[in-house]
């Protein structure tokens, strides 16, 4: 036998050996199945800490109760109590901290998401809200120059 | 760093074991892990959706959007909202406007108008990740950069992703994209950062109309948990075999 | 919207009624390229272990040279998969962490391991020649010199013995490392056809017979694209010879030698024969059983996609090269159109099954249409459209060009060099 057959087998063994040190430096330590499962549960663990830590931006209407107690109550006892707060207002994460003023948005769209007529049957969830026709009511003005958005059944002008 | 360098060796040489071996399913706990792991076998997320009260009023996504840095102008979403207009004779006409990032306020379909005297329904369907027990991305994955952690969600790793769409191709349900701008797999994951923190996913918390509701699938007293077991509730594609965890209540045979 | 926002895909897609809003036909024209090129590797290969294993003597000449080709064609079977990459950096994870249960995670391995087959390979049937290379060039003066002596040198790898029994040895070697070679390459494209096969979400793709036809017309183009690359720099070669004023030795004068291409056409249409038999299998199965999914894949395969499927696929790529082939009278010529047309053929075949997987939405109510990006205005759309794909091409013949340089595959008798 000779003996040079073999060297291809050593360049193979090199590459081979190349792979498993580069996974020594480059695998994190805290990679590997954690879980019952390969297939569904391989993975670094740390990953989860760092989705744990994403920022939250919704804060929650109940946070809103210390700074605006008089919207919150407007807003309790109206037909729009289910509407969240930060549904209209956008997320207030950073608020009043960094964003002292969220933008008010006035817009009919906004109203419109819920209040433009669909014309459907009974049995669909949207035929249940009191429903205008965009063409129709009031065109070319914003809903809360005639209606309160915090309890829309006052100051009907 | 106080970690010696035998340690590190060890600790090297014990991940490299551990890695190349990855068909052993055993791992070697420490306390915490076995810990954690106990307590997260109390919980096993799982979802409601409601088509009966959905409005189409697109909030969700909205606040989806805002809430996981999605960048809202993309046509891309990790929930999304589809209007099912059936008339009487049969046909099925669906769509989902930006997936319906700014609600429905038109009657009109892909600028086709449907004449409302000739509706027999109509109904709105959140849809959003499955959290599938059997996932059909996760086992697809060849880096394992998305995963099931141990209380049923399916997360995706931001460092290790490759990108090569591998998993998005395997969903069913088509609720994974590449993000825009970390070039990554990206999909709904309930809002782990809420759900691990006892708030609400954003969609959940932004629905006014309990259309979209998050349960703990191991508690039998979670009032969700109740609906479920107890009421008819249905899966979409259960076909695939994928076990998904997204329940709806009045699921239509339209829907897609 | 900042540059970085492109949203992968929109730039190509366009949806039709209604598909769901994340879906984009997200592998495009590189996810085409790379099982057409992985395929060319295997193929190549197939044709070269016909002689090294089976001792299909009148194929010798192709075999080499197409066992050499099979080297310049391996990077480029990773290529597309790189190009493709939305984090190309983090290209070699499937290396450290292969998750097993994914197709993608072998693809690393198999091609590492098919790789240094094919290196060893070469490395045994050309060692001879490196040997005699470097004493031919012990003396010799200038740069060009002075470089190939140092390649050789390393080519060797030391291992400078050609006595007759080591070259026994050789040639042993070089033997078996054929016959492994070919389960192996068609591992490596088996389990392309198998990445898209075991989807299950997808209604075109998914099918057990999918690794199996991905094989056999993953051979039918390897073979076309060897004897087509050899019939012209053979026929390039004599032409040039007759030009220079015939000094050269008569051997060498002559072009492709319509035996050789003779032996190698009927194996092409053996091949072709089963992919075609494979292919129309899948398709009338699918017909018969009528699964759910079955109204939409009508829909698009004898609707949107009939030019692509049944006029461009199967009449030009596969019925017309055939009946080139068979009739009687071959000319170098015709069997050059019918090898451009098998090949063109193949290419459409990994198209409609790429993006014809993708021209209907995962909801079974609409379709997406691919529109490849032509002139680039990003690097995202050069390498996702015609310029990519075109990249793609032309890189084999620049290796190939270069490993020629050092290991010549197409001078005839190498052997007794
Ligand atoms: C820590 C106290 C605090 C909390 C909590 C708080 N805000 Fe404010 N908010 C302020 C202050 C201070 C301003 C400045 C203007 C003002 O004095 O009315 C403001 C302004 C606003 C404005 C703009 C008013 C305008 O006139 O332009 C909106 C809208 C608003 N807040 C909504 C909310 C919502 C919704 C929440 C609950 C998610 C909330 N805020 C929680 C303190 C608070
Ligand atoms: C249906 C949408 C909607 C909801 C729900 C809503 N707001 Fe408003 N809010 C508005 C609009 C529109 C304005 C601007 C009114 C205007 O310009 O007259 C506004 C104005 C405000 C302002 C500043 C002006 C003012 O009236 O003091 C504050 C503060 C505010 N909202 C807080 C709240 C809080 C707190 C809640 C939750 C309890 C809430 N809003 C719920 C739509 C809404
Ligand atoms: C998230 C959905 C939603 C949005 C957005 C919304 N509303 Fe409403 N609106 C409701 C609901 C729910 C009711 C109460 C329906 C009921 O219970 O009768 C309602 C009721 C009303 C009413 C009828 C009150 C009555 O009973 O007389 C008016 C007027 C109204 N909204 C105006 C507005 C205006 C103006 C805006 C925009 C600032 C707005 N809504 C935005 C959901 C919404
Ligand atoms: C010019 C003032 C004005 C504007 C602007 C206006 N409305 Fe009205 N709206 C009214 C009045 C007055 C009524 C009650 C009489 C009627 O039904 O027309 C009413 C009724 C409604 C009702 C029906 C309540 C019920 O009980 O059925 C809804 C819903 C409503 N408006 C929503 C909106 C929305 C949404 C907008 C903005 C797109 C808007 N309105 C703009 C004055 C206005």
């Amino acid at each position: 036998m000779k003996r040079h057959v073999l060297h291809p087998l050593w360049v193979a063994v090199g590459v081979v050996g190349l792979i498993f040190l580069a996974r020594l430096v480059l695998v994190p330590d805290d990679f590997g199945v954690h879980g019952d499962s390969f297939t569904y549960n391989y993975y670094r663990l740390g990953n989860i800490d760092e989705w744990k830590n994403f920022p939250v931006k919704y804060q929650g209407s109940d946070t809103c109760v210390e700074c605006h107690k008089d919207n919150v109550r407007t807003h309790r006892r109206s037909p729009h109590k289910r509407v969240q707060c930060e549904n209209c207002h956008g997320p207030a994460a950073s608020h009043p901290d960094d964003i002292e003023y969220l933008p008010l948005n006035r817009e009919r769209a906004m109203c419109l998401r819920c209040h433009a007529d669909l014309d459907y049957p009974e049995s669909s969830a949207r035929s249940n809200l009191p429903a205008i026709v965009d063409r129709h009511h009031k065109r070319r003005r914003e809903c809360v120059t005639c209606h309160n958005p915090h309890d829309p059944r006052e100051d009907v002008e | 760093m106080s970690c010696s360098r035998r340690n590190f060796l060890k600790d090297a040489a014990g991940a490299a074991f551990v890695s190349s071996l990855p068909l052993s399913a055993f791992v070697i706990l420490t306390t915490e892990e076995a810990k954690a792991a106990v307590a997260a076998a109390t919980v096993r997320w799982g979802y409601l959706v409601d088509t009966n009260k959905c409005t189409g009023c697109g909030m969700c996504v909205k606040a989806c959007k805002n809430e996981n840095e999605i960048p809202y102008d993309a046509p891309v979403t990790r929930t999304w909202v589809e209007r099912y207009v059936v008339t009487k004779d049969g046909t099925t006409h669906i769509d989902s406007p930006d997936g319906g990032r700014d609600g429905f306020t038109s009657d009109k379909i892909r600028d086709e108008e449907v004449d409302p005297e000739n509706i027999a329904k109509a109904f709105f369907v959140p849809k959003l990740c499955n959290q599938c027990d059997n996932p059909a991305c996760v086992q697809v994955c060849p880096v394992g950069a998305t995963y099931k952690t141990e209380d049923g969600v399916v997360l995706i790793d931001r460092e290790w992703c490759i990108g090569c769409g591998y998993c998005i191709m395997a969903c069913p349900y088509g609720v994974r994209f590449f993000h825009p701008d970390h070039k990554v797999a990206d999909k709904c994951n309930f809002c782990y950062h809420r759900i691990t923190k006892g708030m609400m996913p954003a969609c959940v918390e932004s629905c006014a109309f309990g259309a979209r509701r998050l349960a703990n699938l191991r508690d039998p007293d979670d009032p969700v948990t109740k609906i479920i077991t107890t009421e008819r509730v249905a899966v979409l594609k259960d076909e695939y075999g994928t076990k998904p965890h997204v329940f709806y209540l009045g699921l239509d045979n339209n829907v897609r | 919207m900042p540059e970085d926002a492109i949203v992968h895909g929109v730039e190509w897609t366009v949806k039709e009624l209604f598909v769901y809003p994340n879906e984009f036909i997200y592998w495009s024209i590189q996810i085409v390229m790379y099982p057409y090129m992985t395929g060319l590797v295997a193929g190549a290969f197939v044709l070269s272990s016909l002689y090294h294993v089976f001792g299909q003597k009148d194929l010798k000449e192709i075999a080499q040279f197409s066992l050499v080709f099979s080297l310049a064609l391996l990077p480029v079977a990773a290529l597309p998969l790189l190009l493709h990459l939305q984090q190309p950096l983090r290209a070699m994870e499937p290396l450290m962490t292969p998750h097993f249960t994914s197709a993608i995670a072998a693809f690393g391995i198999v091609f590492t391991v098919y790789g240094l087959i094919v290196v060893s390979e070469i490395w045994f049937v050309y060692r001879e020649y490196f040997v005699h290379e470097l004493t031919v060039l012990r003396d010799t003066g200038g740069f060009w010199n002075a470089l190939r002596r140092v390649v050789y040198k390393v080519l060797t790898f030391g291992a400078k013995d050609v006595s007759d029994s080591a070259i026994r040895v050789d040639h042993k070697a070089a033997k078996i490392l054929a016959a492994v070679g070919i389960p192996v390459a068609c591992f490596l494209h088996g389990y392309a056809g198998f990445i898209f096969g075991s989807v299950k979400a997808n209604a075109l793709w998914m099918s057990p017979l999918m690794p199996v036809i991905f094989i056999m017309s993953a051979v039918v183009s390897g073979i076309a694209l060897c004897m087509l690359t050899y019939i012209v720099i053979m026929e390039f070669q004599a032409f040039r010879q007759r030009r220079k004023g015939g000094t050269a030795q008569a051997g060498e004068t002559k072009g492709a030698e319509i035996d050789v291409i003779s032996k190698a056409t009927r194996y092409l249409l053996g091949f072709l024969v089963a992919a075609i038999s494979l292919e129309l299998l899948d398709l009338i199965f699918r017909g018969y059983t009528a699964m759910k999914s079955w109204d939409i894949l009508r829909s698009v395969m004898y609707g949107k996609d009939f030019i692509n499927i049944f006029v461009l696929q199967y009449t030009l790529g596969n019925l017309v090269p055939f009946v080139l082939l068979l009739l009687p009278g071959r000319t170098i010529k015709r069997i050059v159109v019918a090898l451009l047309l098998v090949l063109f053929g193949v290419f459409m075949m990994r198209w409609n099954v790429v993006i014809g997987g993708q021209a209907f939405s995962l909801s079974f109510s609409g379709y997406m249409h691919y529109h490849i990006p032509i002139i680039p205005h990003s690097f995202e759309t050069y390498k996702e459209g015609v310029f990519g794909a075109l990249t793609v091409i032309a890189t084999p013949f620049v290796l190939f060009w270069l490993i020629n340089k050092f290991v010549p595959s197409l001078r005839r008798n190498i052997g007794k060099a």
